[in-house]
């Protein structure tokens, strides 16, 4: 599998000359497969340069949403795919308990949060509602589970050629646990992350400002690398980072993570534009 | 060991934060956690007991009706709110291991989660003063 960040911060999009390196567009990742197939793993303005490469001819595409908070939907009207006659775009993503994963993404697919509606979107669009388990998009086989953030949120495996690779861009699992990790059974998002070849997790704040931020959703870096150490990953990606931090910051704050924690796994820091590759076997 | 749904892992954090005692159990009644409020009232800690069997908690934990006659599981509000996925209430005295005799009050409801996914059920109970 080839993994490309399009997206890495968290919350709101960050241009300017201090984010250079890590990147201003909020989440979006996209994952080719030992097919050629290309999942996109959520829809925040990071997606709309990855729709500017993918080839015209392309007819289908496979968008997976964790939630439909701004900073993982706002790039989708601005998706080229979506706007060209004859394209089939499949979108899962989850409902809440009341209303279908259409009808939540109307809200912002419509004026006046956006000028142009879902109904006039050339695109053929396909919604398919989770959590639903296991689910195959070619190659990939792709496992959504919910996980702890505000809002219905889901975390997906994907998994290709005995490779997975786990993305976890909003995830709090320390929430309410006194010293974090406890037992995995009782850890969010662990069946996701066990022994993936690559994680890619909420990495938001420094451990003082989660302090002031706990119920937020988000964790802080040392909860996240401890949650990779839990699940025995083996290369984990700080991801969603905070609109407040530099790239001066970023580099800090993970190189003295990496120095509190000593991760067993490689660390690759979550800079918009890096491709990974997951080997097949 | 698989992990647990995210509604009960939230429900677990929640029981954690409050005094009030609280029972989670899974689909088949098997008892996953019991809070500290509710390790007073049992007489017994979940770090020592960890998760229960539906089945052992009946030998454990005696019920007992207002006329003095054992009860039947059916008729417990955690059962209940299993069986027939509606909230339940009831009050009845229960002896927990430490052999002493309490008077509960108990309401029960089931853990419907995301996508209309039966996960178990909570328990809330407290000790009526006699």
């Amino acid at each position: 599998m080839k993994v490309t960040l399009w997206g890495t911060r968290g919350s709101l999009a960050t241009p300017g000359p201090e984010t250079l390196e890590f990147g201003g567009n909020t989440s979006c990742v996209s994952i080719a497969g030992s097919e050629d197939t290309i999942i996109i793993l959520d829809g925040g303005t990071g997606i709309r340069k990855l729709g500017q490469q993918l080839p015209e001819s392309i007819k289908h595409v496979y968008i997976l949403l964790t939630h439909l908070h701004m900073d993982h939907v706002q790039g989708l009207p601005f998706f080229a795919p979506l706007r060209r006659e004859g394209v089939d775009v499949h979108i899962w993503g989850p409902a809440s308990t009341t209303m279908g994963l259409r009808s939540r993404l109307l809200r912002y697919l419509s004026p006046p949060l956006f000028p142009i509606s879902v109904r006039e979107i050339l695109s053929d669009l396909h919604f398919h509602e989770l959590p639903s388990g296991t689910i195959a998009i070619h190659e990939f086989e792709v496992t959504a589970q919910m996980i702890i953030h505000p809002n219905p949120t889901v975390g997906y495996r994907i998994k290709d050629n005995g490779r997975a690779v786990t993305y976890l861009p909003d995830h709090e699992p320390a929430l309410g646990v006194n010293a974090f990790p406890i037992s995995e059974d009782w850890t969010s998002g662990y069946d996701l992350a066990e022994g993936a070849d690559l994680l890619i997790h909420d990495s938001q704040y420094s451990v003082h400002e989660y302090e002031s931020r706990v119920g937020f959703g988000h964790s802080c870096l040392t909860h996240a690398f401890r949650f990779g150490q839990l699940a025995q990953v083996k290369e984990f990606v700080p991801f969603h980072h905070d609109p407040t931090h530099t790239d001066q910051m970023l580099e800090k704050m993970i190189a003295d993570t990496v120095a509190d924690v000593q991760p067993s796994y490689a660390v690759t820091p979550g800079k918009e534009g890096i491709v990974i590759d997951v080997g097949g076997e | 060991m698989a992990q647990k749904e995210i509604e009960v892992i939230l429900a677990r954090q929640l029981a954690e934060y409050l005094t009030l005692p609280i029972f989670i159990v899974d689909p088949n009644g098997d008892l996953l956690y019991y809070n500290e409020p509710a390790e007073e009232i049992l007489g017994s800690r979940f770090g020592e007991t960890g998760p229960i069997a539906a089945n052992d908690l009946a030998v454990i934990f005696k019920t007992v009706d207002h006329e003095g006659s054992p009860m039947k599981s059916s008729r417990l509000p955690l059962v209940k709110a299993i069986v027939n996925r509606q909230p339940a209430h009831d009050m009845f005295w229960i002896e927990g291991l430490d052999g002493r005799l309490r008077k509960i009050a108990v309401t029960a409801f089931p853990i419907i989660g995301q996508a209309q996914r039966f996960l178990g059920a909570i328990a809330i109970f407290w000790e009526v003063p006699r």
